[in-house]
C-alpha cells in the first residue's frame, strides 16, 4: 500500500503533502433542549496530532466533532482553524473530510465515483478525477474495487472508500465518527492500524470519536475524555491512565477498585492494611473515603492464612483477573501475570497487598 | 490496558474483510450447505392461485377483445380499431391526457420531493402530520372535490373581473390545457405520491448522505441533485407510475367540470360506437402499460444490475 496522497486539483493546493491545521474549540456551548450536550468546551489540537475525544453516551462527543464539521451550530463558543474562526462558515466550506459511523457511500456510485465525488464539485476535469481516485484507492488498499458499488463491498471496505473519499480533497482536517465500530473486531483492528498509518504519513490534523477506549488509547497521540459535555482531562495515553486527573477519569478509563480507606494526618490514606500516598483532590468534608486502585496494583498471593478468598478468575492470556472477597464483604480485582496465578483458584485463600503508589481517593458515600 | 484486555492476534490485512461474492464464504455458510435439505413444498396452489388471478384478470380483457373484432355474421373485423386513429377527437384527446398527466407529474413531484426531504432533514416530528395532510385526498371524494373548484370558478369572474388576475383565472380554465385539471390532479395523487416517496426516503440514510456529499463540499442544490434524487430513482419512477396511471383513468372531475381528457372521450363515444369505445380502452390499457413499462424500466437503479460480483445469501459477510 503506497502512502503517497495525489497532487491537488487545479484549484487547489500544490502537490506538497497538506500540513495539518490548528484547531481550537473556545467555550463551546451546544443544548438540546433541556438536555446540554456541550458545556463550555475548550481543547485546543495541534497540527499534524490524533487526537480521540472519548467519553460515555450523550457526553457531547459526536456534538463536538459536528461543530467542528459545520453540521451543528454552537449555541456559543467558536471553533477555529488556524486562528480562523470557522463557526459560521457553511459545511461545505470548511476545510474538512468526514468520515461517518454508518456506511455513507452514495449507493448510485461505484467506489471510483464515489472517491471523486468531492473533486467533481470542485471541477476537476473527468481524466484527473480518475487517475486521483485510482491512487486513493490503492493508498486504503482497494486499488482493483474502482468499479464495485456500495452494496458489493465489506463494510471494512466500505469504510475505507469512506476514507479514501475524506482524503480526496486533501482536507486539513479530518474527523472521524466512530468509524469503526459498525464493524467486526479483526476488520476493525486491522483499519485502526491503517487510518493511524495514513494519519502519520500525511501529517493531518485529525479528531476521532469513539466510545471504545481501546481504540482511543491504542491509536491517539491525546485523548480527551468528556463527561456530561465537559472535559475532564486531554492527555496522552499513558498519563491518562496513569495519572488520571478526576476519579470520572480514573473509572471511564481502564477498570477501578474502589475499596474502602481512612485519611490519615499525614495526608496519606489507610487502606487495606496499607499506608498510601494521595493523588489529586482530598476531601475535606470527611476522612472516610472511598480509595481507587487499579488491578494491576493489587497483589495477590496463594496463602492458607490469608484474609482473603479467590472467587474466580478469568484467563486473559498473558494476564489472568482474579476476583476476591476481602474480609468486610468488599469485593477487589486483581491482575495477575498467568504464570503466577496458578494456585490461585476459586476458593483458594490469598494475601492481598497494594502497591506503593499515590493513589486517587473519593469520598465514601453514604 | 492491553494487559486486561487480550487483543485478537493480527492476521492478513483482508482475512476477515471479505466482499460479498467474493467467494470466501463463512464457516457458516458450509454449515448450512451440509444441512440436510428440505423438501421443497408443493406448488400446486401457488400455480392455482396465480391461475385463478390471472383469469380474473385476463378474461374480462380477452372478451373486450373478442367483442371488438368479432362481428356476428360476419366472423372476424378489425374495423373498430382501423377507425380508432381517424375518429374525431382521438388524438386531441389523448394528448391532453398525456399532456396532463406530465405537468401533474412534474407539479406533484416539485412539491413533494423538496418537502419530504425538507421535512426528514430539519423536522422529522412533523412527518405525521405531512402524512396526514397528504393522506387526506384519499377521504375526500372527488365529487367533493369537484364541487369545491365549481365554487371557485363561479366565484372568481364576480370578484376578479376588473383585476390583473383575471386573465390567469381565465387561462387555467383553457379547455386546450386546464391547468386547473393539473391542480386538481396534483391534490389527488398527493397519497400515491406520498407513499412511493416515503418508501424510498425510509430506504436511504438520507441525513447521512447529505452529511457526507456537504463534507465533499456539495452545495444543497448539488446535494439534491446528485444524491437524493438519483438514490430516489426507483421511487420517484414509483410516484410518476402511480400519477400517470390516476391521470390517464380520471373521469369524474374532468367530465364534471366540461373538459375532454381521454377518459371523458371514450365515455362520450360509447353510446355511438360501442365497438370502438372498448377497442379504445383496450388500446388505452396497453399504452398506459407501455408507459408504465418505461417508467418502472426508468426507475431501475444501474448500480443493482451492474455486472460486477452479486452479493450471494451464502457468501455475504457483514464486517
Amino acid at each position: 500500500m503506497s502512502t503517497t496522497l495525489p497532487a491537488a486539483g487545479k484549484s487547489e493546493r500544490s502537490a506538497d503533502p497538506a500540513p495539518g491545521a490548528r484547531v481550537e474549540f473556545r467555550g463551546l456551548r451546544r443544548a438540546f433542549g433541556s438536555t446540554v450536550a456541550l458545556d463550555g468546551l475548550d481543547l485546543t489540537i495541534e497540527p499534524g496530532e490524533l487526537v480521540a475525544l472519548l467519553g460515555p453516551s450523550g457526553c457531547g462527543k459526536t456534538t463536538a466533532l459536528r461543530v467542528v464539521a459545520g453540521f451543528e451550530q454552537p449555541d456559543s463558543g467558536e471553533v477555529l482553524v488556524d486562528g480562523q474562526d470557522i463557526t459560521r462558515v457553511p459545511a461545505n466550506r470548511r476545510d474538512a473530510g468526514m468520515v461517518f459511523q454508518s456506511y455513507s457511500l452514495f449507493p448510485n456510485l461505484s467506489a471510483r465515483d464515489n472517491v471523486a465525488f468531492g473533486l467533481r464539485v470542485r471541477k476537476v476535469g473527468s481524466a484527473e478525477r480518475r487517475e486521483r481516485a485510482a491512487e486513493l484507492l490503492d493508498l486504503v488498499g482497494l486499488p482493483d474495487h474502482g468499479d464495485r458499488y456500495p452494496h458489493q463491498m465489506s463494510g471494512g471496505q466500505q469504510q475505507r472508500v469512506a476514507l479514501a473519499r475524506a482524503l480526496a480533497l486533501r482536507p486539513r482536517v479530518l474527523l472521524l465518527d466512530e468509524p469503526l465500530s459498525a464493524l467486526d473486531a479483526k476488520v476493525r483492528a486491522n483499519l485502526r492500524d491503517e487510518i493511524r498509518r495514513l494519519q502519520l504519513s500525511l501529517g493531518i490534523t485529525t479528531v476521532f470519536v469513539t466510545h471504545d477506549q481501546e481504540e482511543a488509547l491504542s491509536m491517539a497521540d491525546r485523548v480527551a475524555v468528556l463527561n456530561a459535555g465537559r472535559l475532564e482531562q486531554c492527555a496522552a495515553p499513558a498519563e491518562l491512565y496513569e495519572r488520571p486527573a478526576t476519579p470520572f477519569v480514573a473509572e471511564f478509563v481502564g477498570t477501578m477498585n474502589r475499596l474502602p480507606g481512612r485519611l490519615t494526618d499525614s495526608g496519606q490514606v489507610e487502606v487495606a492494611g496499607a499506608r498510601l500516598p494521595v493523588d489529586g483532590p482530598v476531601p475535606t468534608a470527611t476522612r472516610e473515603v472511598e480509595v481507587l486502585v487499579r488491578p494491576e496494583n493489587v497483589t495477590a498471593t496463594a496463602d492458607p492464612q490469608g484474609t482473603a478468598t479467590v472467587v474466580s478468575a478469568s484467563f486473559f492470556g498473558a494476564v489472568t483477573r482474579l476476583h476476591l472477597d476481602l474480609p468486610g464483604g468488599t469485593s477487589v480485582k486483581a491482575d495477575l501475570p498467568s504464570r503466577d496465578a496458578g494456585e490461585l483458584a476459586p476458593g483458594a485463600r490469598a494475601a492481598v497487598g497494594l502497591a506503593e503508589r499515590p493513589v486517587l481517593v473519593v469520598a465514601r458515600s453514604a | 490496558m492491553a494487559a486486561m484486555t487480550p487483543t485478537p492476534a493480527p492476521t492478513a490485512s483482508d482475512a476477515a474483510d471479505t466482499a460479498p461474492g467474493s467467494g470466501a464464504a463463512p464457516a457458516g455458510a458450509t454449515a448450512r450447505t451440509r444441512a440436510p435439505r428440505r423438501r421443497p413444498r408443493p406448488r400446486v396452489w401457488r400455480g392455482a392461485v396465480l391461475l385463478l388471478a390471472g383469469a380474473y384478470f385476463l378474461v374480462p380483457l380477452l372478451a373486450s377483445f373478442v367483442f371488438t373484432v368479432h362481428v356476428p355474421g360476419q366472423g372476424i373485423d378489425f374495423e373498430a380499431y382501423t377507425e380508432l386513429l381517424a375518429a374525431d377527437g382521438f388524438t386531441e384527446s389523448m394528448l391532453l391526457s398525456l399532456g396532463l398527466a406530465a405537468a401533474t407529474i412534474a407539479t406533484s413531484l416539485l412539491l413533494a420531493v423538496p418537502a419530504l426531504v425538507a421535512v426528514r432533514l430539519g423536522s422529522p416530528r412533523l412527518r405525521p402530520v405531512v402524512e396526514v395532510m397528504c393522506m387526506l385526498p384519499l377521504v375526500v371524494p372527488p365529487i367533493a372535490l369537484v364541487t369545491g373548484i365549481t365554487t371557485v370558478l363561479r366565484w372568481g369572474p364576480e370578484h376578479l373581473s376588473r383585476t390583473p388576475l383575471y386573465q390567469t383565472f381565465l387561462a387555467v380554465q383553457d379547455e386546450r390545457f386546464p391547468v386547473v385539471l393539473v391542480l386538481a390532479y396534483t391534490v389527488l395523487a398527493l397519497p400515491f405520491v406520498y407513499r412511493s416517496l416515503d418508501a424510498g426516503l425510509r430506504a436511504v440514510d438520507v441525513p447521512t448522505l447529505v452529511e457526507a456529499a456537504r463534507s465533499c463540499g456539495a452545495s444543497w442544490p448539488y446535494v439534491v441533485l446528485r444524491v437524493l434524487l438519483p438514490n430516489l430513482r426507483a421511487s420517484l419512477a414509483g410516484a410518476a407510475f402511480l400519477t400517470l396511471a390516476l391521470v390517464l383513468g380520471e373521469f369524474t372531475i374532468a367530465s364534471l367540470l366540461g373538459f375532454r381528457p381521454f377518459a371523458v372521450w371514450i365515455v362520450t363515444i360509447s353510446g355511438a360506437h360501442a365497438r370502438m369505445s372498448v377497442a379504445v380502452s383496450i388500446l388505452s390499457l396497453l399504452i398506459t402499460w407501455l408507459l408504465l413499462l418505461l417508467l418502472s424500466r426508468a426507475g431501475t437503479n444501474p448500480a443493482t444490475v451492474s455486472s460486477a460480483p452479486r452479493t450471494s445469501p451464502t457468501s455475504r459477510k457483514e464486517s
